[in-house]
This record gives structure tokens, C-alpha cells and sequence, in this order.
């Protein structure tokens, strides 16, 4: 048996097959996920649509700055994605591993600002539910853009989070020397999912953030 | 032949025994049984709902139950019958024993995923049926807002949860069989060589990877509006019920198409066996799949036109929904030229299927009436209504499943079923559906509203025939059950091709072995060479155990 079979299962014809299969399920599995977000950016649209002097005016209250960093560090976490890829198609043991940490800190870098906006709308009163304040005329559309705010960064979060969790059990199986250039699929998807996480929030920051904040 | 060759043979039922062999089996063809006792248990669970409401429906007094509790029952109906029972019946049971069978391939391409997805319906399931013990729900399995998201007092978001699990187990079910579809086909088995039953299951899965995440993160924010009051579905909060409408029906009106194109599949497989010829317009049945399940997406708003949708939205829909009119009845007219001049036999899965087309031909007819602007506001939310969508999803995908069930069922266990017995249930089952639901057509058209239970005296003599037509359906369903458990033990032996039938699945041993085939199938015909010899059609390449 050469070393390539090693990695086949039983009811692929041959490793090539098995490749091709996972490659094909992971792009299938993305589409679900579109549709999946897409629902929900449908909604955002229509309500943006009904209220586009709340939904400017409540945008205004998210802070920008931080939504830049952390589109910044988003992209930085592709970039370093991509490498950790690239390392495991060359076979390059240490910076693989090295990549996938980075891509992990980049990651929960993300993940720590998110929550402290989150907290900081807490604070200021802006989740929804029966604590929230706004200018009384455009209250209740503003709450609804913060429930559209919430759902969606929410559900982009809970992404992000099954992502490190993916990406730290792949730098345990990079450390045991479990890839090689023959075989490393598991790094390659988990490497798409990754850049799908990320292109979902290149969406979320200008609809958020951007979109109507000087109207 | 007798019981003892079956014996001895090793095959995927006999290759290890106990409890964890199948919980933990990774095998397509056991998964297919899990799958097939799970949808069981749902539809007697389903079906008892439908007696009650049968029984309540007798008299036109609510003499049996309160108005809340028939609102629970119609609701607990709807829930575990299409989400339980119609979406995973026919691509889950038949579609995982016989896709990978079919195409030629050892396995799905993720049979752990494959696994995972019965799992996640498992948990699905738990959750609507502690929702149903722990009260009920009663907002009907539509889930209209904002009666469900602000005002009903039962169980929504359990359910609601319930739905949303199931879900992941349809769109993993979908993701395995587009995959194994392209990626693992046998060598020589061209796309235009694959059984239709394959290219029906693949239009289905295109439905369930793009439909289901759109139910999955409605009933998301369904739940999220019950619990946080985003307002996002309610009018009092400045919401939009009728957004909620437009993202259910997204969903929900091609998940009809999810239970009729798999039946569809298993019909074409049907006719072709059982009279004894190549189906008719073999790429025009294929490429009709594709055009229901595209066009399907495009249809939702006809459940609408009285909601509020603008008049121009509504007159595209309905035109849009007349054409999924073409490709249905160019299946049809298929069908029924296959079986022109052909010799066809009756066996009891032929029955089924040729009830089918009855049926199928009168519930896709009885939608055209509805998909008609000036028709459906007269019959809408009537028993008009509840009789069509029975037409098709009882009439069509519950015949289709019967039928396969009847037609593979040699081959998942090896005996071949009681054939006399089989006749006539299926014979009980086309006359006592007949007798529940046609006489609800005329109902609806006289102006019975659904979903109430009480009504004016003079339906009763229609009720009082849905319902005996109902007690007959039940006899119906209840007797495949018994002899088709009496088979597993005293059937008789039924060889690897009892009706000498052409696709791939029937060229191996019934019980087929854990891998499917002894030696990979090198296939040179398409699978319904009903001319040739089977010889002829398949050679064999390598064994499969390398």
C-alpha cells in the first residue's frame, strides 16, 4: 500500500476521488450558508428600506473605529489563513503551525472587540428589549435595526467561534506531523470556511456601519 | 433456494449484530433502516392526530374537543407530517439505501456526516414531540406571525427549535447526495445513463441546500422575536408579518416539491419495470426534475394573494406558477406514454405507482384552480385547499414512498413481501383516499373554512364521508405494516433480481454485501435496457476490498 492510500477511506475508488468529494461538499456546504445569511440580509434590506432615517440614525451609534480594526484584523486573519494553506501544501511542518496560531489569535483578537461592543451598547442602553433608550420618535425602528445588529454580528460571531475552535484542533493534528503535500484537505477547508467567515463580515461592516452614516 | 444460502452469505444485516452495530454504523443501507423506523414511528404519531380531528369532524358540534385542542391537533399534524414524516421519507429511507446502490458506488461520499444527519433529526424530533407532551402548539404548522411570535400561549419555540434542528439533518442529507452524485459514479455510468430516481434525488437536494437555510434562520428570528421582542414579524412593534410569509413560503412551497420530486423519481423506476420498456422521453423526465425544483423557487407568492402582496407581484407569481404545470405534466404524459403498448403487469408496486399518476394528475390540476387569481380568492383558506395539498402530498408522495418501499424491499431484506396482501392494501388505500379527501374538495368549493371545528349542519353528510373514507385509509396503512414486519421473518426468499428489473442495484446479491457490490460494476448501458440482457449491460471490474 503506498503511502498516499493511507489516507483513503474504504469507499473512495482511490485518494483523488476522496479529495474531489471533500472539496466539492465543503463549496456545497458555503452555499447553504449563504442562503443562510442571505435570509437575514434580506430582512436587514427591507427595514432598511421602511426606516432609512432610523436606520442612519442608529447606525450612527456604532463605533466605527473599532468596526475598521476589526475588518483590519479580519483581512490579516485571511492573509495568515491563506499562508498556513500554502505551508501545508509545501509541507512546511513549523510555519504552518505558526500560521494557524497566528490565525487563532487574529481571531479572538476579533472576537474580544465584538463583545466589547457588545458591552459598551449594553451600557449604553442599546440592546433591545425593555432597558432600551433612543430618541423617542425613531425608538422603535432603531430597536429593530439593533436586533438586526445583534442577530447578524451575533450569528457572524458564532461562526467565528466554530472557526478557532476548527483551527485549534487542526494546529494539534499540524504539530503531530498529521499533513503533508499528499494529504491536507482538513487545512484547505477549514481554510475556506475561514475566508467565507471573513467575506460574510466585509458585507456586515459597510451595511452596519457605513451605509447612510452622513445622511 | 432456502433460508440456510441467505444465511450463510455475509451481507450488511448479518456482518455484526447488537444494539451498537447500528447506532453506530456508518453503513448507507443501515442508516436507510434507522431512517425508515424513526419516519414510521412519526407518521402513526401524525396520523393520530388526523383520527382525532377525523372523529371531531363526524358531527358538526365541537362534541369531542375544545377549539383550542383541534387547533393543537391540526397543528401537531402538519408539523410531524411534513417535517417528519413527507420531507425525509422518501430521499432519507429510499434515497440513502439507493442512491450510492444505483450510481454504483460503496457509500455515500460522508457517511459519517450521513449518520450525524439521522442523529440531528433524532433531536429534532425529540424536541416537537416533548413540545406536543408538554401541551402542543397550536399556530398551525405554517407559524403565521405574529399570532406565533407574540400571542399564542403554547409551546412555539420548542417546536420552532424542533423544525430548526431537523433541518441540518435535510440539508446534510442533500449536501451527501449532490456530492456522491457527481463525485462517485461508477465507471461508464454517464449522467444520462443514471437511473431517474438519481436525477430526481439530486433536483431534490438542490432544493434542500437552498431552501432549508432560509427556514432555518426564519424560524431563528421567529424564535428571537418570542423571546427578546425584536420585532422584526410584528406589526404592533413595527415589524412585517407579511416578510415572515414571503421567507416561510420560500422555503415551504418548495419543500412540496422535496416530497413530490423523490416520489416522482421512484414512479419513473416503477413504470419502467413494470412494463417492461425504457421510459419515454428519458431526458425530457430528467431535465423536468431540474425545471420543478428551479421554477419551485420562484412560486412562493401564490400562497399570498390575499395577504396584501401587491397585484402586479401576485399576477407574476401566478403566471410563474402555471409553469410549473409544464414540466409536471410532461412527467406525466411520459409516464403514461411508457406505458402505451407496453406489457404491464399488476404487481402491487405497479398499483401504487399507477395510483400515483391519479392522484398526482388531480392535485397538480387542483392547483392550477388555485394558482388563479380570482379562483383562490374564493377557495382560499377553505377545504379547497387542505383536499389539493392532500391530492399531492398524500395522493403523490405517500403512494411513491408505498411504492418504493414495496419495490426495494426485496432487496433491503431479502424476503420478498406477501403479494396478495399487498394488492389489496394498496387497493384500500387509493379508494379510501379517494373517499377522505375528494369529498373536501367539494366542501371547500360550497365554502367550508379549514382549520375550524365546528361547522354548518348541512356539510355534515360530506364530513361524514371524509371521515369513513379516512377509517378505510387507516386499515390502509396499517396492514403494510403488519405483513411487511410478518415478511422480515416468513417471507419468502427473493433472489438478487425478483423482477427482473435492469437498474445496478438489482445486479448484486439481496441482501446486498457491506460494500454494495462483490466487484466495482463497469456499466454500458443506461438503467432501463428493458430489450437487452442484463449481462449484457454490466461487466465487472475489480473487487471492491482492495
Amino acid at each position: 500500500m503506498s503511502k498516499v492510500e493511507v489516507f483513503r477511506q474504504h469507499h473512495f475508488v482511490d485518494v483523488d476521488q476522496q479529495h474531489d468529494a471533500s472539496w466539492l461538499g465543503m463549496w456545497v456546504f458555503l452555499t447553504t450558508e449563504v442562503m443562510f445569511f442571505g435570509g437575514m440580509f434580506a430582512c436587514y434590506f427591507v427595514y432598511r428600506h421602511w426606516y432609512l432615517q432610523a436606520f442612519a440614525s442608529a447606525s450612527n451609534q456604532l463605533d466605527v473605529v473599532l468596526g475598521g480594526i476589526n475588518t483590519a484584523v479580519l483581512i490579516c486573519s485571511s492573509f495568515t489563513m491563506a499562508l498556513a494553506v500554502h505551508s501545508a501544501e509545501t509541507g512546511r511542518r513549523k510555519p504552518l503551525v505558526v500560521f494557524l496560531l497566528l490565525t487563532i489569535v487574529l481571531g479572538l483578537v476579533f472576537l474580544g472587540i465584538k463583545f466589547y461592543e457588545y458591552h459598551t451598547k449594553f451600557v449604553e442602553h442599546l440592546v433591545p428589549g425593555s432597558s432600551f433608550r433612543f430618541e423617542e420618535s425613531l425608538a422603535r425602528p432603531a430597536e429593530i435595526f439593533f436586533s438586526f445588529y445583534f442577530a447578524m454580528t451575533g450569528m457572524h460571531a458564532v461562526h467565528m467561534i466554530i472557526g478557532v475552535g476548527l483551527l485549534t484542533a487542526l494546529s494539534f493534528r499540524a504539530r503531530q506531523d498529521r499533513f503533508s503535500p499528499i494529504y491536507h484537505t482538513p487545512v484547505e477547508l477549514t481554510g475556506l470556511y475561514w475566508h467565507f467567515v471573513d467575506i460574510v463580515w466585509i458585507f456586515l461592516f459597510p451595511l452596519l456601519y457605513l451605509l447612510g452614516r452622513h445622511l | 433456494m432456502n433460508v440456510s444460502v441467505i444465511e450463510r452469505r455475509k451481507h450488511y444485516l448479518n456482518i455484526n449484530y447488537g444494539i451498537r452495530s447500528w447506532l453506530f454504523t456508518t453503513d448507507h443501507k443501515r442508516i436507510a433502516w434507522l431512517y425508515l423506523l424513526s419516519v414510521t414511528l412519526f407518521f402513526f404519531i401524525g396520523g393520530l392526530f388526523a383520527t382525532l380531528m377525523r372523529i371531531e369532524l363526524m358531527t358538526p358540534q365541537g362534541d369531542l374537543v375544545q377549539a383550542e385542542t383541534y387547533n393543537k391537533l391540526f397543528t401537531m399534524h402538519g408539523v410531524t407530517m411534513v417535517f417528519f414524516f413527507l420531507i425525509p421519507s422518501i430521499p432519507a429511507v429510499l434515497g440513502n439505501f439507493l442512491v450510492p446502490m444505483m450510481i454504483g458506488a460503496r457509500d455515500l461520499a460522508f457517511p459519517r456526516l450521513n449518520l450525524a444527519s439521522w442523529y440531528i433529526f433524532i433531536l429534532g424530533g425529540a424536541f416537537t414531540l416533548m413540545a406536543a407532551a408538554a401541551g402542543g402548539v397550536d399556530t398551525g404548522w405554517t407559524f403565521y406571525t405574529p399570532y406565533s411570535s407574540i400571542y399564542s400561549n403554547t409551546h412555539v419555540v420548542l417546536t420552532v427549535v424542533g423544525v430548526f434542528v431537523t433541518g441540518f439533518s435535510s440539508i446534510l442529507t442533500g449536501l451527501n447526495f449532490i456530492v456522491t452524485i457527481h463525485k462517485m459514479r461508477a465507471p461508464g455510468m454517464t449522467w444520462f445513463r443514471l437511473p431517474l430516481f438519481i436525477w430526481a434525488h439530486y433536483a431534490t437536494s438542490i432544493i434542500f441546500i437552498l431552501g432549508t437555510p432560509v427556514i432555518a434562520i426564519t424560524l431563528l428570528l421567529v424564535g428571537l422575536e418570542r423571546i427578546f421582542r425584536l420585532g422584526i414579524f410584528d406589526p404592533s412593534l413595527g415589524g412585517d408579518p407579511v416578510l415572515f410569509q414571503h421567507l416561510f413560503w420560500f422555503y415551504s412551497h418548495p419543500a412540496v416539491y422535496i416530497m413530490i420530486l423523490p416520489a416522482m423519481g421512484v414512479v419513473s423506476e416503477l413504470i419502467a419495470c413494470f412494463s417492461r420498456k425504457r421510459i419515454f422521453g428519458y431526458s425530457f423526465v430528467a431535465f423536468a426534475s431540474l425545471a420543478i425544483a428551479v421554477i419551485g423557487f420562484l412560486v412562493w407568492g401564490h400562497h399570498m394573494f390575499v395577504a396584501g402582496q401587491s397585484v402586479h407581484a401576485s399576477m407574476i407569481f401566478s403566471l410563474l406558477s402555471f409553469l410549473v404545470a409544464i414540466p409536471s405534466a410532461i412527467k406525466v404524459f411520459n409516464w403514461t406514454a411508457t406505458l402505451y403498448k407496453s406489457s404491464v403487469s399488476y404487481d402491487a408496486p405497479m398499483l401504487y405507482a399507477l395510483g400515483f399518476i391519479g392522484l398526482f394528475t388531480m392535485g397538480g390540476l387542483t392547483g392550477l384552480f388555485l394558482a388563479s387569481l380570482g379562483i383562490d380568492v374564493h377557495v382560499h383558506d377553505t377545504y379547497f385547499v387542505v383536499a389539493h395539498f392532500h391530492y399531492i402530498m398524500v395522493g403523490g408522495a405517500v403512494m411513491g414512498y408505498l411504492g418504493g418501499i414495496h419495490f426495494w424491499w426485496p432487496k433491503m431484506t431479502g424476503r420478498s413481501y406477501p403479494e396478495s396482501w399487498a394488492r389489496v392494501a394498496a387497493l384500500l388505500i387509493f379508494v379510501g383516499f379517494n373517499l377522505t379527501f375528494f369529498p373536501q374538495f367539494v366542501l371547500g368549493y360550497l365554502g367550508m373554512p379549514r382549520r375550524y371545528h365546528v361547522y354548518p349542519e348541512e356539510f355534515q353528510v360530506l364530513n361524514v364521508m371524509s371521515t369513513a373514507g379516512a377509517s378505510i385509509l387507516a386499515v390502509g396503512y396499517v396492514l403494510p405494516l403488519l405483513y411487511l414486519i410478518w415478511s422480515l421473518r416468513y417471507g419468502a426468499v427473493a433472489g438478487a433480481n425478483p423482477w427482473r428489473a435492469r437498474g445496478l442495484e438489482w445486479q448484486t446479491p439481496s441482501p446486498p454485501p457491506t460494500e454494495n457490490f462483490d466487484r466495482t460494476p463497469i456499466v454500458t448501458e443506461g438503467a432501463y435496457a428493458y430489450e437487452k440482457d442484463p449481462a449484457e449491460i454490466y461487466t465487472v471490474g475489480k473487487p471492491a476490498h482492495v
